[in-house]
Formats: C-alpha cells, sequence, structure tokens
C-alpha cells in the first residue's frame, strides 16, 4: 500500500520547519486522558493483490443476477448498463472531484448537472430540477417538505401503492418535520380516486405512484384531478424508464415529480447507492432542496455555469434551510444522463415498449400455466403480481433451485398476498427465460 | 462548449435494443405519452466525445492537489473501483434472498466491527447515505431515545459557531430548536458560555472535533462532564475523523453518538459532488433505536434483522449505499491497524503547511492545527483590497484547487486548507509557494488576482445574474441569450466549499 509519499528525509525537514521534534508532538493539545493508548484492534493491512482476492471471495458468495435469471424487481431493476457509462464514469475528473464550488475549476460537472435537469424536466414535464436526491425514498421526504412550507398544511396523503419503503421514509421524517401521514388504501391494485381526494381534504400533498409498486397503471391525470380539487399538491412517483411511453406528470397537472433514478444508468449494487430525482413547476423553485445549477456569462460575456439560489441551501441559511442535503448523488446522476443521452427519446420509447411487451408476455404465460394474475382487470407495465397458488417464499425456494429467481414475495409488505409473488420483465429477459420462468412455476 | 442538447440531430441515436419476439403491447390512450421528451440525439462516437470534453472542464484529485478544507479531497485507490464492479456486488438485488447476499452482509458487518472499533462505541448503522443525513439520523436517534425516557422537555441542541451550516439545518428537519455556543480566544469552545447554555431542556451537543478550525478542543472532557452531567447526550460530527483515527476514539472523548463521512476520511470518490456514506455508530444505551434493518451475525450466518421495536425506521431505501462500504471497507483492509499512520500524516502535512504560510497570511488561532488550519486573507484585504476570494481564484492560474473559503463564519476572509495525507512534499511546497507568490502580487499587482483566473475554460461567472434569471435548464428554440445581458462579473463572498 503506497498512498503515501513522505520518506524520512522529508519527515525530518517538515518537521524541523514545523519546530517539533516529532509527529507525536504535533497531538499536544490532544488531553492525555482521551489519547488512544493501543493500536486499533483492525486485521493487518492487505496488499492489492490479497485485497482483491478477499473480495473476490466475498462477492462469490453472493448470487447475483449474473448468476441466476431474476424478476426480482420493487423498485431496483435489472436494465442494461451500456459501456458509455462506465468510460464517462471513469474520467478521473469527475470521479475524484467535488460538489463544484469554484465554478471555473468545475465547468465540466457543473454543464453536465445542468444537462441533467435539463433531461428530468423533459421527462417529468416539470419546470426545475435539483442537481439529484440521495435516492427515491428520501425525495419523497424532501417533497412533503417542500408541499408543507408552500401550503401551510402538515398532513400528507400517501397512497397504499406507492412503494412500502418509500412510505416508512416518509414516516421516519415525518415526526421532525412536524407531519400527519395519512395512507389511502389500494381497490383492487390502483388508488380509487374519490377515496383519494377524500383523503386529501386539508393536505399539504398527496404522492403516488406510477406504475405503481404492484405495476399496474394508476389513473394518474384522475389522481392528480383529485388532489387539485381539495387543493393539496400532486405528486407523481415515477420510473425514468417508463416516461418513453407513459404521460409525464406535468402534464396531468401535477405539482411535482421525484422518483429513483436507478433504472437509467445504474447498476443494481445491493440498493445503493443510486439517485433520486426531484422536479417541480417553477413556482416552487426558491423552496425546492439541494443544489441546483444555473446558466450564466463569465466576465468576457462567455457562457458558463454556477451553483445557484444558494439562499436557499444550508451554508448559507443554516437552520432556516430548505434541506440539510450537501452531498448528493452526482456521479449517479451523471451516469443517468449519459444512459439516457445514450437511449435518445427513440430509445427510451422502444425501452419502454420492449419492457412493456415481455412482461405483457410473461404474465399471459404464467396464466397459461396456471398462475392466477393479482389484479386481472389492470394493464401494468414491468412488473406484475401473480399468485403461484402455493406460499410464495416456497415458490421462490423451488425456482431458486432451478436458476430462476421468480420475483418478490408480496406477502413481505401485504397482509393476506401469501401466494403473491411481483414479477419484474426488463429488456434483459428474453422470451426463452420468460418461457422457462413459466414452465418452473407451472411444476 | 455547446450543450449536448446543441449537438443534437432529429433521427440520430447512440442506443440499440435485442429485438424480442412477442407481440407488443400498447399503454392505455388516456396514459400514453403525447409528445416524446426531447432528450439528446447523438451517434455514440459524439456522445463520448462530448462527456470527454465535459470532463476537460473540470479538476479532481487525478487532475491535481485539492486542499478543499473539510471535504478530505485525498487520493482515491483505483482498485476500489475495480472490486465494487464485481458482478457480485453489482449485479446483486438488494431483495435478494439471505443465503444469497452472505458475501455482501459479511462485508457490511465486518465495516460495521471496523468503524465500531475506530470510534470506540458498541454499534453501527451503515444505512444513511451521506454525513448530513447521518447528522438527521443521529437526532432522531437523540429523539427517541429522550422521548422513550419520558424526558419530552429535552427540545434543545447546542452547536458552537463554528458548526457546519448542516448542523443547524439538521437541528431544524428533527424538530428540535438550536442554541449556539461561542468560540473561545485559544479557538476552542467557551466553556462559560456553554455551562450557562445547558439544563434540563438540553437533548445534546453537537460538534465535529477536531472543529471547522482544525483545532483539537482542549476541554472536551470538561464539555463532556457539562453534558452528561445534564443527562444530554453528545453528537460527534465525523467529518474531521481524518485527524484522529488510532490517536483518540470519540466514544472515549465522551461522544454518544458519531457519524462518519466515508466520502472524507474513507476514501469513497467524492464523485463531483457524491455519492457519499453517512454509517452512525454509537453508545449501548441508543442501539435500539438505530434504523431498521440491521445487519448481524448469527455465528457463521450473517442476516438483516427488522425485529427492533424501538427504532426510528428507515431513513434510506435498502440497506444503505453499499457500493461505498465496498470502497471503503476496501480501502480501511489496505491500511489495517496502521490508520493511525494515516491521520498522522494527514496532520503533518498540514502542519507544514501551516508553518510555511503564517507569515504571509493571518493565523487567526496561533496553535499547532491538526489535519486543517485557517488562515485569514484579512491582512490582504486591508492593505491591499484584494479577497479571500481573489486569492482562491489565482491560485487557479497556478494550478491548483482553491481551499475553502469564507468558512468557518467566525473567522473574517478564511482561507480552510486540508491537504489530507497522501500529498507529495513537492506538492506542499508547490502550493506554499504559489500562496506566498500571490501574497506578494496582492501588493505589487493586485489587478492580477482581482481578474483572475486567467487561464481556466470560463473567467469569472456573474453568479447574480444566474440568481436572478434562474435559468436551469435548456430552453431549445426558446433558450434565452444571457450573453446579450450585460454584464459584470459579480460573485458571492460566501462559502464556497466544507
Amino acid at each position: 500500500m503506497t498512498f503515501l509519499s513522505l520518506t524520512d528525509a522529508d519527515r525530518d525537514a517538515m518537521l524541523a520547519a514545523i519546530g517539533v521534534d516529532s509527529v507525536a508532538e504535533l497531538f499536544r493539545d490532544v488531553p492525555e486522558g482521551v489519547r488512544f493508548g493501543r493500536e486499533l484492534a483492525l486485521e493487518p493491512a492487505l496488499s492489492e493483490q490479497e485485497l482483491v482476492a478477499h473480495l473476490d471471495e466475498l462477492a462469490a458468495r453472493n448470487v447475483s443476477s449474473a448468476d441466476e435469471i431474476s424478476f426480482l424487481g420493487a423498485g431496483i431493476y435489472d436494465h442494461y448498463v451500456p459501456a458509455v457509462v462506465d468510460a464517462v464514469l471513469s474520467r478521473g475528473e469527475f470521479l475524484t472531484a467535488y460538489t463544484p464550488y469554484q465554478p471555473e475549476m468545475s465547468q465540466g460537472v457543473l454543464q453536465a448537472i445542468f444537462e441533467y435537469q435539463t433531461a428530468i424536466c423533459e421527462l417529468t414535464g416539470m419546470h426545475v430540477s435539483n442537481a439529484s436526491g440521495y435516492d427515491g425514498t428520501t425525495v419523497a421526504a424532501d417533497a412533503c417538505f417542500v408541499a408543507k412550507h408552500a401550503t401551510g398544511r402538515s398532513k400528507v396523503v400517501l397512497a397504499e401503492t406507492l412503494h412500502p419503503q418509500v412510505r416508512q421514509v416518509v414516516k421516519t421524517y415525518a415526526i421532525g418535520f412536524g407531519l400527519e401521514v395519512v395512507e389511502v388504501p389500494h381497490r383492487d391494485g390502483v388508488t380509487d380516486p374519490d377515496e383519494l381526494r377524500e383523503a386529501a381534504t386539508d393536505a399539504a400533498c398527496v404522492i403516488f405512484q406510477q406504475p405503481n409498486f404492484f405495476g399496474c397503471l394508476e389513473p394518474a391525470p384522475d389522481l392528480a384531478a383529485a388532489a387539485n380539487d381539495a387543493e393539496a399538491l400532486a405528486v407523481a412517483h415515477v420510473d425514468p424508464v417508463s416516461l418513453g411511453v407513459l404521460e409525464a406528470p406535468g402534464n396531468y397537472g401535477c405539482a411535482m415529480a421525484i422518483g429513483e433514478g436507478q433504472s437509467a444508468g445504474n447498476y443494481q449494487s445491493y440498493g445503493g447507492p443510486h439517485y433520486g430525482f426531484l422536479a417541480a413547476r417553477s413556482e416552487f423553485i426558491r423552496r425546492m432542496p439541494g443544489r441546483i445549477v444555473g446558466e450564466t456569462t463569465d466576465a468576457a460575456g462567455e457562457r458558463g455555469y454556477v451553483l445557484t439560489l444558494q439562499t436557499r441551501e444550508q451554508h448559507i441559511r443554516r437552520e432556516k434551510a430548505t434541506s440539510n442535503i450537501t452531498t448528493n448523488q452526482t456521479l449517479l446522476a451523471l451516469a443517468g444522463l449519459v444512459h439516457l443521452s445514450w437511449l435518445g427519446p427513440q430509445g427510451l420509447r422502444e425501452l419502454g415498449e420492449t419492457c412493456m411487451s415481455l412482461a405483457a408476455y410473461a404474465k399471459e404465460r404464467l396464466a397459461d400455466a396456471g398462475a392466477e394474475p393479482l389484479f386481472p382487470d389492470r394493464a401494468t407495465f414491468k412488473e406484475f403480481a401473480i399468485r403461484v397458488g402455493r406460499p410464495a417464499d416456497e415458490v421462490v425456494r423451488s425456482a431458486r433451485s432451478r436458476g430462476i429467481h421468480p420475483g418478490y414475495p408480496l406477502r413481505r409488505e401485504y397482509a393476506g398476498m401469501d401466494d403473491a409473488l411481483l414479477v419484474c420483465v426488463t429488456e434483459k429477459r428474453t422470451r426463452g427465460e420468460l418461457d422457462r420462468l413459466a414452465e418452473v412455476l407451472a411444476a | 462548449m455547446k450543450l449536448i442538447y446543441e449537438r443534437s440531430q432529429d433521427g440520430r441515436r447512440a442506443s440499440s435494443l435485442p429485438r424480442h419476439d412477442v407481440p407488443p403491447a400498447e399503454v392505455p390512450e388516456e396514459l400514453r405519452r403525447a409528445e416524446p421528451p426531447r432528450l439528446p440525439e447523438l451517434a455514440e462516437p459524439e456522445l463520448l466525445r462530448h462527456f470527454t470534453e465535459l470532463s476537460t472542464r473540470n479538476f479532481g484529485i487525478d487532475t491535481g492537489f485539492y486542499p478543499l478544507g473539510s471535504c478530505t479531497m485525498k487520493y482515491n485507490p483505483r482498485v476500489n473501483e475495480r472490486v465494487v464492479m464485481l458482478p457480485g456486488f453489482r449485479d446483486l438485488h438488494p431483495l435478494q434472498e439471505e443465503d444469497a447476499t452472505q458475501g455482501a452482509l459479511e462485508l457490511m458487518w465486518r465495516l460495521q466491527e471496523i468503524l465500531i472499533e475506530v470510534c470506540g462505541l458498541h454499534a453501527c448503522s451503515l444505512q444513511p447515505a451521506a454525513g448530513s443525513q447521518g447528522e438527521l439520523t443521529g437526532l432522531m436517534l437523540m429523539r427517541a431515545y429522550f422521548e422513550d425516557r419520558r424526558e419530552h422537555e429535552r427540545r434543545k441542541i447546542v452547536i458552537p459557531d463554528t458548526a457546519h451550516g448542516t448542523n443547524p439545518a439538521s437541528v431544524t428537519m428533527a424538530g428540535f430548536e438550536l442554541t449556539p455556543v461561542q468560540t473561545d480566544p485559544r479557538g476552542n469552545i467557551d466553556v462559560d458560555d456553554l455551562r450557562a447554555k445547558v439544563d434540563a431542556t438540553t437533548a445534546g451537543l453537537m460538534i465535529t472535533n477536531p472543529s471547522t478550525l482544525g483545532l483539537f478542543d482542549e476541554n472536551i472532557e470538561e464539555i463532556t462532564h457539562v453534558f452528561h452531567g445534564a443527562g444530554a447526550l453528545m453528537y460527534y460530527d465525523g467529518a474531521n475523523l481524518n485527524a484522529v483515527c488510532g490517536i483518540s476514539r470519540p466514544g472515549d472523548m465522551g461522544f454518544d453518538i458519531v457519524h462518519i463521512n466515508l466520502h472524507k476520511t474513507f476514501s469513497q470518490p467524492h464523485g463531483g459532488g457524491g455519492p457519499g456514506g453517512g454509517p452512525i455508530v454509537v453508545r449501548e444505551r441508543l442501539e435500539p433505536f438505530l434504523p431498521v434493518p440491521a445487519v448481524v451475525r448469527d455465528g457463521d450466518h450473517f442476516r438483516l434483522d427488522y425485529d427492533r421495536p424501538r427504532s426510528i425506521g428507515k431513513v434510506r431505501g435498502f440497506q444503505g449505499p453499499f457500493g461505498v462500504f465496498v470502497r471503503s471497507y476496501a480501502f480501511i483492509r489496505m491500511w489495517g491497524p496502521a490508520l493511525r499512520a494515516m491521520s498522522e500524516v494527514a496532520v503533518l502535512n498540514a502542519n507544514y503547511l501551516l508553518a510555511r504560510l503564517k507569515e504571509a497570511y493571518d493565523l487567526p488561532f496561533d496553535r499547532l492545527c491538526m489535519h486543517e488550519f485557517v488562515l485569514s486573507a484579512r491582512n490582504l484585504k486591508r492593505e491591499h483590497g484584494v479577497s479571500a476570494l481573489d486569492v482562491a481564484k489565482r491560485l487557479m492560474d497556478y494550478g491548483f484547487h482553491p481551499p475553502t473559503i469564507y468558512f468557518p463564519l467566525i473567522v473574517p476572509e478564511a482561507l480552510m486548507i486540508e491537504p489530507t495525507e497522501t500529498e507529495a512534499k513537492e506538492t506542499l511546497d508547490a502550493f506554499a509557494d504559489a500562496m506566498l507568490a500571490i501574497a506578494r502580487e496582492a501588493a505589487e499587482s493586485p489587478e492580477l488576482l482581482k481578474e483572475a483566473p486567467h487561464g481556466r475554460p470560463v473567467r469569472r461567472l456573474d453568479e447574480v445574474k444566474a440568481a436572478k434569471r434562474a435559468v436551469v435548464k435548456y430552453g431549445f428554440d426558446e433558450h434565452p441569450d444571457l450573453s446579450a445581458e450585460a454584464t459584470a462579473p459579480r460573485q458571492l463572498e460566501a462559502q464556497k466549499g466544507a
């Protein structure tokens, strides 16, 4: 391990320049009573080669989607990540820079974030996007905070079809934010606009997910209208991969659009790091949490980019800031931008169509094989819930022994769904693999 | 240079997708997208050139010296990028069954054990996504702890005037109230001021140690005594942990809750502004409140434990930023117990730079520093009318990233310099030479500083115009031409860095 450059001669010269005799003397301000009197009880240092061998061994004890045919989704998706994403992210100028505090040193990342913000606004039909949030859960808490301050109301309404982890995180944050959280149960896999309208009375915002956690397509325009009827802000939690085929939330009355960005450009990576996105209509721009990049000009009149609207932020506004966030997820958002740019509008639409067609085929094949769709009347996107007629955990076990992970047991999130699996089909699955899934589940 | 949208031509594309022999499925018409999003349309060669050109307009640690105070911009070993791409980590689904994630869970458990040892505490949750979320999580723990004890009146969090802005912002988000405390003339927390502010309504203290001044608080034992004596808790913001690994442990100082910035001390690359990692490490009495799931070991088996009835819940999706854990774990395993040497050299490098610079710049607190130090350019401002901002911009012409400026807030014209352990003496000398040359230039040709930088892709940018016009996305055919609007490079003399 050779991350240090100082030679013994360097050290001696440096200590002499400082005017001390030893490195120990540099720590003279540390009171005797709090000095650590022994060596850290850590395992001995590894060489790079030994480290790689050790991590190879740990990684080999995981079963990834490279090892089995995976139909796991439920918020994190096995989409193809093109090679250009890896190429761009390995550039040290991006990888090893920090937040672009000094714009003249950071035009590359600033412009990239500006382009990312544009892409998110285009996808969602919104006017302003921040530079990213932590993930698809925390941006929901952020949206609630924006809504509370924009409306002066403290109730937030969550559709039960919103990802369970998103709801859990909102509830964790709600205590400190002073929010009351109300949930609206699903009716046959989707949210009923009338029930939502009733719940939204006096609410700051309503958050629903499109496509929802079950993969079903919500009557999203009706849900947004229901929220708007109650003068609550409509917030759609959306999957970027769906937005080539599904309407943008900004075009059906939503005030904000949020989501987990992983499916655009990020590997599954056991759940992170990924990025969350948060976009809003222009009237909320000064209430937005997080970094925002804006265009400007330099002393010579040339175009350039800077972090802007910083009077919202913690380093200026401190306890009155719109959020405490500093470090966000820039590199992962950059991956998203590269992937979306690689796809282009045509590719994004084809990707959505491909996932949807494959999933529809899988649903049909599974039904033929005796499994029963949990919500047969609902249109779905790339996921669907299906009853397998036996405890789902058992089915997962037996399918995995045959090289297939058939999906996520819904029992773990919802009561009364003991035999239900949430099956996800991305463009990485093939028709042959779907036939095989049907065969394995029929057995 | 052009925006990627300005390089776009209708009908071009980089992507090719597999064709599957299945019948097409249609979105119901009322939900179907009417107008496609205007994403870029480029073939792959132009796409890659665009991002490569952007990268050349950026500066990272791989490019050069980056002494951004309080951000710990150290070398990021490339082997970490290799191991994080192992398919067993990269392509692992977070809801995969427990028997198929044993390697990942073991890595997380091992990292927890390491962080517990480094902090001298009892239990760890890796879940928070970054330092500021770690802070918020720590404050949520305090709240849950006192509610559990029915001490509902404990609403106040004491924070020194040197603190990062995230600390007071987190206090508000957690539903607490802020009690500020002053710094004494030696740069320590003013203990008399502190005593007057701590009572039965105090929930806790939130500090970094060493502080953002780069100084180890000499009264830390007394501070602990005051807080624990009043039944309050001590929170350690680990932003500056790089100074004290193996030298002084937060738990031994008396802290009850610690967050660690994995992207600072443990070398997760900063990524242009993230991802980070903000694990929290706590004393035994706070363990029941940690986020779920906990990663636990039963003999040879590792599992996720959700059965924590007093837990504050989840603060982030799934198990946390796992890729960050892989990199930090790899980093620490290459150091082993010699992490102490890492901190020692970080402190040696900082003191060496301080020794070389303190004659030319004001030093508000004349002590040995820890891993960073804060100078003031107020002498240059007073004598020659040049500011910390001007010094920072001029440093760019010498090929260095500037230090953090205008922070901490109690030092006027602050220059907060953190070299880290991974820099060579030649680099430190070149930086010191540049800083000394700039101090001379301030006297001889101040315009050189005020008009800097001269050699970057852009000149100084107008931050006031950016905030006023708020052009935050490309407008395609309606995109405004801001260069047509008269401009002066008005930059805010406000915190940049930390």
